[in-house]
């Protein structure tokens, strides 16, 4: 009797999150249930429920073919340069942003800086297309002949595409990161500060002595969760940015650009569904244990 | 608090205007692109100042296409319903989430929770949306696919409802007899108004820069956002001319000056974003800040 007295007045609550419940059921959890095409062999005519079952072929497919271990390598191997040296750059520059005194300037850098994190991948694939054009590019263009040296066919050499993606990725995401560094900086307890001077500390003693040791819980839960994410990639950085360019694929083929290319351009379901899979399990397996790392750590920062 | 403070910040300082330039100059090498005659840029390519200002490239591109001023709605439209939806569901999901004696409470919360931790990626979806919900060559393929409920955010907003709505305001609401919905709106959501600015930015700003959700499920070019038409010019630049009826389509599209057309589309996807980040900075440094460090 209290019990179903209980329950009824959390009914109108109830009745709010259905909507939203409804669309998680069908964005994100139809789908997790759909990794079961896998193991099939899809088609469309049957509908997924009575296309036949295929057991592991997709994935023997695809671990035999080489893109398997390209596109691995990519997808790790980009995402830890990512990891490295964007944690650097924006921890150095988080930290000089704090040293600055003048509250105006301080601002307008912050400001500039997270400009690039604003814009879309496609207009930043405009912008380097800009500079790298081969007959009408900056660098060939205005650079190269005042130096008067031999045009290069970016698009063709595969050769500089990682310093490239690299780069512009740096570009585009050290804003963002360096705010987050940056406003735990502004939270430290400034008597710690105080008390490293009194005691005589120069000021890049306080920086190594006083603000990265308090910065290193921050820098650690973020970096786990960037190695939580290590299977992703930025589908826009390497699709277009490259402008799906044949001649680059072994050096810009990710795992997310080779699900796309299966899937849309190649029509072939079997391997991209395969790849998808190894992508979701394994990036599954990761977020878990890089969690898990966090929670021993820092039991305050761990996602559950 | 240092002795030598004046030459650390000069340097401090010529460290941060590099870097200020780094982030600034590409955007100016694009918009003084998009503003230089096509022969000049033919014969000396993209250069950071124009020799000669002209407007060619935005005059064709507002005056005789009508493909841009189609994709610039397509884009308003999408941002401003996706956006309101988001923020319905996102708020219709958090509140009740946040009451703290709802049952069923940690059941509901790990539901939302568990899809940032794994997700069934693009294969399933894409074959869901198109084979079961037909939503290919729909307005509604670049609105409802992905964007419209964000887990995150949800649970920044039930945080945020459970820690700054003190609960005795509620009950006292309840008290007076009014329906649990008739509080949320009169009485919650007046009073979270900033969170709310804050999400509804950031997720506005995703729905701007969209591309994948044309690009996946759009093959009818009517239908393509700004970002859309951006995609598809990186390859094909005479595109833009596809909006054009009559008999000259053909031939204009011929004698595009496509080199600097291209760069003044990229200019306007980017333009209202430029525009109106430096009025809402603040809320995009805490859509940032809030999520990431918690405390």
């Amino acid at each position: 009797m209290k019990r179903s007295h209980k329950i009824k007045r959390f009914i109108p609550f109830y009745l709010m999150m259905i909507p939203s419940l409804l669309y998680l059921f069908i964005n994100n959890y139809i789908p997790m249930a759909g990794l079961i095409i896998a193991f099939k062999s899809v088609n469309y005519r049957v509908g997924i429920i009575n296309s036949p079952w295929v057991g592991f072929k997709n994935f023997e497919f695809l671990f035999k073919t080489k893109d398997a271990w390209t596109i691995t390598r990519n997808t790790i191997a980009y995402n830890a340069a990512f990891i490295i040296l964007g944690t650097v750059i924006a921890i150095a520059v988080a930290i000089l942003l704090n040293e600055i005194t003048k509250r105006i300037v301080k601002n307008v850098y912050q400001t500039v800086i997270l400009l690039p994190y604003l814009i879309s991948i496609i207009v930043v694939s405009y912008i380097v297309l800009a500079f790298l054009s081969y007959d009408t590019g900056y660098i060939n263009n205005q650079l190269f002949s005042a130096f008067g040296k031999d045009p290069i066919s970016w698009y063709n050499e595969p050769d500089y595409w990682p310093f490239i993606l690299i780069f512009v990725y740096i570009w585009k995401h050290f804003g963002y990161s360096c705010i987050i560094y940056y406003a735990t900086v502004v939270g430290f307890d400034k008597g710690y500060y105080e008390a490293a001077v009194i005691d005589g500390a120069n000021r890049w003693q306080t920086i190594t002595k006083v603000t990265l040791p308090m910065l290193t819980p921050t820098i650690v839960t973020l970096t786990l969760m960037n190695i939580g994410r290590i299977f992703y990639s930025d589908f826009g950085l390497f699709y277009q940015v490259p402008l799906n360019s044949g001649p680059l694929q072994n050096v810009t083929q990710t795992i997310d650009t080779y699900v796309y290319r299966g899937l849309i351009q190649l029509n072939d379901v079997g391997m991209s569904s395969a790849a998808g899979f190894y992508q979701s399990v394994v990036g599954f397996v990761l977020v878990l244990l890089a969690n898990m790392i966090v929670s021993k750590i820092s039991k305050d920062n761990a996602l559950f | 608090m240092f002795r030598h403070n004046k030459g650390f910040q000069v340097a401090a300082n010529i460290i941060m205007i590099l870097l200020s330039l780094i982030c600034i100059l590409p955007f100016v090498l694009l918009i003084s692109a998009s503003l230089t005659e096509e022969s000049t840029l033919l014969r000396y390519g993209y250069s950071f100042w124009p020799t000669q200002v002209n407007l060619d490239a935005y005059r064709f591109l507002l005056r005789d296409s009508s493909t841009i001023t189609r994709g610039y709605l397509i884009t308003i439209f999408v941002t401003v319903v996706g956006t309101l939806s988001n923020m319905v569901l996102t708020v219709l999901l958090a509140y009740p989430l946040s009451r703290p004696d709802l049952p069923g409470r940690n059941a509901f919360s790990f539901i939302v929770f568990f899809t940032m931790l794994f997700n069934g990626g693009l294969v399933p979806s894409y074959i869901m949306w198109t084979q079961y919900f037909n939503i290919k060559n729909t307005i509604w393929a670049l609105i409802v696919p992905y964007l419209m409920l964000n887990a995150f955010y949800v649970i920044m907003m039930r945080t945020y409802f459970t820690t700054n709505i003190p609960n005795e305001i509620i009950e006292a609401a309840r008290i007076d007899s009014a329906g649990e919905l008739r509080i949320l709106v009169t009485v919650v959501l007046p009073m979270s108004l900033p969170m709310i600015a804050t999400l509804g930015l950031m997720v506005g700003l995703l729905y701007w820069n969209n591309w994948t959700n044309g690009l996946y499920f759009l093959t009818d070019t009517k239908l393509f956002s700004i970002q859309n038409i951006l995609n598809r010019m990186l390859r094909d630049a005479q595109f833009i001319a596809s909006g054009m009826a009559g008999e000259q389509a053909a031939e204009l599209a011929a004698s595009l000056p496509t080199t600097g057309i291209r760069m003044a589309v990229a200019v306007l996807g980017a333009l209202p974003i430029m525009i109106i980040y430096p009025f809402f900075q603040k809320y995009f440094v805490k859509g940032i800040t809030i999520g990431a460090v918690k405390g």
